[in-house]
């Protein structure tokens, strides 16, 4: 049966620290049937591409990049490489591929990889993010997380985490490490992939994880200036204001918001609008088919590094008065 | 590109996101857009005010940024507002900035 080819392809981000596990889930996630029309962009570190000798399956999609780490230095090589997977699944030369997942090297920021899918004129008319995967090592992680600030932007701007090694140490090692990711990312889900069939559905589906309040106190995170915390408004949200505001936080501060991720209320709006960034890149809003419970506060989760959470909820609260007192004048 | 100012259109900043199935925007026709448009204006311009610009809408494509002594920007969307405003006020805009918020507290 011939499928069609979507109108946007899906693009997964497959991140994690060096050695974490990102190759060994790949090889795992494409030999499962639901991935047999993927193609798939991996980045060669160092002088043997041992990522690409390893990936054996879709040889004709996969591509190597032929120079170093894949966010820094060659973001027009990914650009004219989608482009090119793109052209030739057009003109039927590849396989028309449904979905593409982009392996990043381990000290990569993901950032600019997701960036480079919105930047580019072409690419953001046939591509869109799907999510972002990292992969966490259960031996090494809280190091990693200490000691290295990729690490932890790598989990901090996780759609989904994916714990590796967890079957080489216990519990005592495995549940600080999860604690800890809880607090660092509380909307992430995080499952256990050593051992056991691999939930590919909830990895593909990384982009969709439903939205999840966190409670008080904020997940301060040890030994980062890393933290999670929460804005949970009352009154219905004007969308101007709110456009106003986060587009002037991003521009002076996005490099610190390492994740934002919210349901809104807004006014004039009777279904939830969930707005989900990275940095300074803000996906486009998506509308809800209905409220996920009783609640119906609009609640927005931060993930930032050295910022103050009050001046933030101050500052928000400033500019949501910002609208009310439009509003209390009449319409325009 | 627009041959008069030179600006790259259809950047689709999330604040003017394209209406699509699922995508959530104030843009689905040309009235809504055009008044939302002009709320946006309104808004930005009680915080601008406060760094000596203004702005205003261009054409419903683009907007101009001015300071009160006239010296101008085109900016095509609230992504690029921003960092326009920094380079014409000389200063930067952190709407962290605690006098910032005291003086968007007094003007309320």
């Amino acid at each position: 049966m011939i499928e069609e080819v979507p109108a946007f392809t899906p693009v997964t981000l497959l991140t994690g620290f060096l050695g974490s596990g990102k190759t060994t889930l790949l090889r795992r996630l494409l030999g499962d049937p639901a991935l047999h029309d993927t193609a798939v962009i991996i980045n060669e570190f160092g002088e043997v591409a041992l990522d690409h000798l390893l990936v054996e399956r879709l040889d004709e999609e996969t591509v190597v990049l032929g120079s170093g780490c894949l966010c820094c230095t060659v973001r027009s090589e990914l650009a004219a490489t989608m482009r090119d997977l793109h052209s030739r699944r057009e003109r039927g030369t590849a396989p028309a591929f449904r979905r593409l997942v982009i392996e990043s090297t381990g000290l990569a920021d993901p950032f600019p990889v997701l960036s480079t899918l919105r930047a580019d004129p072409v690419l953001r008319h046939h591509f869109r993010a799907a999510g972002v995967v990292t992969t966490v090592d259960a031996v090494n992680g809280l190091m990693q997380l200490d000691r290295h600030v990729e690490s932890m932007r790598q989990a901090a701007i996780a759609d989904v985490i994916a714990l590796t090694k967890t079957d080489i140490v216990g519990d005592e090692v495995v549940m600080p490490l999860q604690a800890r990711l809880g607090a660092l990312n509380p909307q992430a889900p995080l499952f256990r992939i050593a051992d056991g069939p691999l939930p590919v559905n909830a990895l593909l589906a990384a982009g969709h994880s439903p939205f999840r309040a966190i409670g008080e106190p904020d997940g301060t995170v040890a030994h980062t200036k890393a933290r999670a915390f929460s804005v949970v408004v009352e009154e219905p949200i004007d969308w101007s204001s709110f456009g106003v505001w986060l587009t002037m936080l991003l521009n002076r501060h996005g490099a610190r918001i390492l994740r934002v991720k919210g349901l809104l209320a807004l006014r004039g709006e009777a279904r939830p609008v969930a707005v989900n960034g990275v940095q300074n890149l803000v996906h486009a809003p998506t509308h809800l088919e209905a409220w996920p419970d009783g609640d119906r506060r609009s609640k927005l989760v931060f993930i930032v590094e050295d910022l103050d959470p009050e001046l933030i909820r101050r500052s928000f609260a400033a500019f949501a008065r910002l609208g009310r007192a439009r509003a209390s004048t009449g319409p325009i | 590109m627009c041959a008069l100012c030179g600006s790259l259109g259809g950047d689709a900043h999330w604040t003017d996101a394209v209406a699509r199935e699922g995508v959530f925007t104030h843009n689905d026709d040309p009235a809504r857009r055009r008044q939302e448009r002009a709320r946006r204006v309104q808004v930005a311009n009680r915080v601008l005010k406060l760094y000596g610009l203004r702005l205003s809408d261009w054409q419903s494509a683009s907007f101009v940024l001015a300071t009160f002594t006239g010296k101008s920007e085109i900016v095509g969307d609230l992504g690029h507002l921003w960092a326009a405003a920094e380079r014409l006020a000389r200063r930067t805009c952190d709407p962290l900035d605690p006098e910032l918020l005291a003086r968007l507290d007094a003007d309320d």
